[in-house]
């Protein structure tokens, strides 16, 4: 029995038949690039799935939601969610030999609308992503003096006092907000361009332009450097972390499950969504990279290695990161309980040593029972690990912020800074590589440039402009607009890319057609895992998520958090709520590429309708495809 | 005699009126707090009648250097009020009028001046030495010309645009490269069809030249 899927005149004139690509792959026709080798590749996409997200994201998430426990839905998400999707984006990419929008023009001309929503939330989310590259790397050049800038604060002017709002948060907050972003207290009050941030800026993607001037050409040798550095520099933090006070203690509080935390339906939601967005799938990238592979490439395996990989990483990075978490959390348990014995010992004019961390308690209890009212004046404070250690954090304020603190307090602080944040460097840029290739492919494949101007000028022209409009996060307010692109650009149109996608494949191109085409290539059908996961799950997997977090965004009210020295509660971050004329750009952030899939499909209709021309007549002159046929 | 006796009371009393000038919250007294364990650890010295000298020795210095011509001593420099925390409170007599004080702004004044010195003859800082109510001087801090995240932002800048510059020469090189290899074989293929080449094939045998198509160049 045929599984039902929708008609598809033409399908067969707007694709290279196996005959064709069989001869491709003999004669190597065409001038299309192609890996050096099957590593290069498979680094290429470990570095794409691998970023930011599973460092300073997915351990936040194991910890808020019942530590150990949290593995469970995560693997079992990963099984049945992350691997099909990346499975189906590699073989439909090898086998229509396209990026992203030659690869839905082919399927269907009325769905270059999937393939142009691709490219531009490549294009939004490539421009915040590099701002965090940016922020990354105004760390990096401040790693460099001893002692670092954001361990003390500093003076003020008349050298008679710390500066106050140093003094009233913290030495690695008041770096972050004040001297890295110089943050506004609003996000309408933009305060201008900051000059170093804007330097930095530049240099982000001066070297982004660097990486990826020729493609994958380039690409393809600068993925040996950042994809495997920050393995090694995880395993360097890793034996470093476990040589400190109370790593373990974090990596025990990380790793504790809560079982009752599987009942709580937003813990699965939170899983499905961080495989989802863990595995940049939607960007087109993924698509386009596989289809430079050879036609028989085993995609099977090389999707099941990548979701392999990239799930190890995220618990390696999380042992890591709470190893050194635990250290910083046992430190600050250790100051509190300083301060406070220091406090009793002034207070009774006691000598030193007579109050330890051991015998606190009861002396606590003997000096309260003797002079309640003195000990009440003192106002100590409680110190509780646990408290310290659930003081969770996650994106820049974990690295920023956090870990920098962490940092300070290790010997030889400036190699530790230095090491971190080549490796964040390394992480987000090799996920950029990807970005840019799913910008600058489907540009190509849409003919917006003449044809003979060379790759080299159409990526410099992407950096360009992504760089002119990414100077908005470097204004005080950049902070804000960051986070604002972070929650809808990254969040709702890749879902709903993902969901046409699956069905594009599933009932449009024909799971029957699908499946003959991966047996051309591997040698061997899809087994039943895949046909249950392709054709059910998966997309019931991304509805689900996608309708949850369309309701909780769109019946919340819209806030966001904001630094505001003159607050009543600084240093706690401040709740605002969003003006007016924010929801605009939520709109043309969020709504504005997921409805450019019926758009163009509307486009083309009226285009077939009116202009009579006919859209099933192979138009596919796509660069990227290479195939130009006509029927006449 | 009578003098004598006034001596005699007068050495009797003198403790004693050095006793009711310093008192614990004197109005020209400071108190001072010492953490040596806190500051030293394994190597912290214990604290004895002879470091006390030494403090009243380190503080008559102290005042000498702030005023420079009066000869303070050691007698000037009056402790009371000491706890096992190891804290005190310490006065200071004018050296020309026993009865008298130093008053407060002065002292805190002159602390300040020799804070350093005081610190490092009791191998302690500005936080375990702690002199309530004078604030530790902060210190000024070090202003490179260039601040050092600028250095090392132009190496970055000049290697990233150094490399920029490099492959986009090379690339264009590598096109003009290929133009030129194209433009040569275009000549080859004119060369090739005088000499009567078909498909590709170069014929053997006699040259017909009754066959040359060389009504491109000559037109009648």
């Amino acid at each position: 029995m045929r599984f039902p899927k929708l008609p598809n005149p033409g399908l067969d004139d707007r694709i290279p038949s196996h005959q064709e690509l069989e001869r491709m792959e003999k004669e190597e026709a065409g001038d299309r690039p192609k890996w050096d080798n099957k590593t290069q590749y498979m680094l290429t996409c470990v570095g794409f799935c691998v970023g930011l997200g599973n460092v300073w994201r997915f351990p936040y998430l194991c910890q808020s939601h019942g530590g150990g426990a949290f593995m469970i839905p995560f693997l079992i998400l990963l099984v049945l969610e992350g691997i099909p999707l990346l499975h189906l984006e590699f073989a439909i990419g090898q086998r229509l030999r396209s990026g992203s929008v030659g690869v839905w023009t082919a399927i269907n001309p009325y769905l270059t609308g999937v393939g142009v929503a691709s490219l531009s939330v490549s294009f939004l989310v490539g421009m915040y992503y590099n701002t965090i590259i940016a922020w990354v790397m105004w760390y990096f050049f401040n790693s460099f003096q001893s002692p670092l800038p954001w361990s003390q604060c500093p003076v003020n002017a008349n050298l008679t006092a710390l500066v106050s709002e140093c003094a009233r948060s913290s030495p690695v907050d008041y770096f972050w907000y004040r001297d890295t972003l110089n943050t506004s207290a609003s996000i309408g009050d933009s305060g201008g361009l900051q000059w170093w941030m804007v330097l930095c800026l530049l240099c982000a993607w001066l070297v982004l332009y660097v990486c990826c001037l020729r493609g994958i050409e380039t690409t393809g040798k600068a993925v040996y450097i950042t994809s495997t550095l920050p393995y090694v520099v995880l395993t360097i933090f890793l034996i470093r972390g476990l040589t400190l006070k109370g790593s373990l203690d974090g990596i025990k509080f990380l790793f504790t499950p809560d079982l009752n935390e599987l009942m709580n339906p937003s813990t699965w939601l939170d899983a499905g969504a961080q495989v989802f967005y863990s595995f940049s799938l939607a960007f087109g990238g993924l698509i386009s990279f596989s289809s430079y592979n050879s036609v028989h490439n085993n995609c099977e395996q090389d999707a099941v290695i990548i979701s392999i990989i990239n799930g190890f990483t995220s618990v390696y990075a999380a042992t890591v990161i709470y190893s050194i978490i635990g250290f910083r959390a046992t430190e600050r348990f250790d100051d509190c309980l300083g301060g406070n014995i220091l406090a009793l010992l002034n207070a009774f004019s006691l000598p030193e040593g007579n109050i330890t961390e051991g015998n606190y308690a009861e002396s606590l209890q003997n000096l309260n029972g003797t002079f309640p009212e003195i000990v009440r004046g003192l106002n100590l404070k409680t110190c509780d690990l646990q408290t310290f250690l659930s003081q969770g954090v996650e994106g820049t304020g974990l690295a920023f912020i956090v870990f920098t603190e962490a940092i300070t307090k290790m010997p030889v602080s400036p190699l530790w800074s230095i090491l971190f944040f080549i490796m964040l460097f390394c992480l987000g840029l090799s996920t950029m590589f990807g970005s840019i290739e799913g910008v600058v492919v489907p540009l190509q494949d849409l003919n917006i440039f003449p044809k003979r101007w060379p790759k080299e000028a159409i990526t410099g022209i992407v950096c360009l402009v992504s760089f002119i409009v990414a100077l908005i996060f470097a204004q005080s307010s950049g902070n804000y607009w960051l986070a604002l692109f972070d929650s809808f650009a990254g969040s709702i149109p890749l879902l709903v890319i993902a969901f046409c996608e699956m069905v594009a494949v599933v009932y449009i191109y024909g799971i029957d057609r699908f499946n003959k085409d991966i047996e051309f290539m591997i040698g061997h059908k899809p087994n039943i895992f895949w046909q249950v996961t392709w054709r059910f799950i998966s997309p019931l997997i991304v509805l689900v998520i996608f309708i949850f977090y369309f309701i909780t965004k769109v019946s919340s009210n819209v806030t966001y958090i904001a630094w505001n020295p003159s607050s009543a509660d600084f240093p706690t971050l401040e709740v605002l709520e969003y003006p007016a004329w924010i929801y605009a750009i939520i709109f043309i952030l969020a709504g504005i590429p997921s409805l450019l899939v019926p758009g163009m499909a509307t486009f083309k209709l009226i285009q077939t309708c009116c202009c009579n021309k006919n859209v099933y007549r192979a138009e596919v002159d796509t660069v990227s495809a290479k195939v130009q046929m006509e029927i006449s | 005699m009578l003098v004598r006796i006034l001596v005699l009371l007068y050495l009797a009393g003198a403790p004693a009126l050095a006793q009711t000038l310093c008192q614990p919250n004197a109005s020209n007294g400071y108190m001072v707090r010492i953490s040596i364990k806190t500051a030293l650890g394994n190597q912290a010295y214990e604290w004895n009648e002879n470091e006390m000298f030494l403090f009243r020795a380190t503080m008559a210095f102290a005042m000498r250097r702030y005023y420079e011509t009066k000869t303070y001593n050691v007698d000037n420099i009056i402790v009371c009020d000491q706890t096992p925390r190891v804290s005190f409170w310490f006065v200071v007599t004018s050296p020309d009028n026993a009865a008298m004080l130093t008053p407060k702004a002065d002292v805190e004044k002159a602390v300040s001046m020799s804070r350093n010195r005081i610190n490092n003859a009791f191998l302690l800082t500005d936080r375990t030495l702690e002199f309530l109510g004078i604030d530790p001087t902060l210190v000024e801090p070090v202003n490179p010309n260039t601040p050092p995240w600028l250095i090392v932002f132009g190496v970055v800048i000049g290697a990233v645009c150094a490399g920029i510059i490099v492959m986009l020469v090379s690339s264009l090189l590598q096109k003009r490269r290929k133009e030129k290899g194209i433009v040569e074989d275009g000549q080859d293929e004119e060369d090739r069809q005088m000499k009567g080449v078909e498909n590709g094939n170069i014929l053997d045998g006699s040259y017909n030249r009754g066959f040359t198509d060389d009504d491109r160049f000559t037109k009648l």
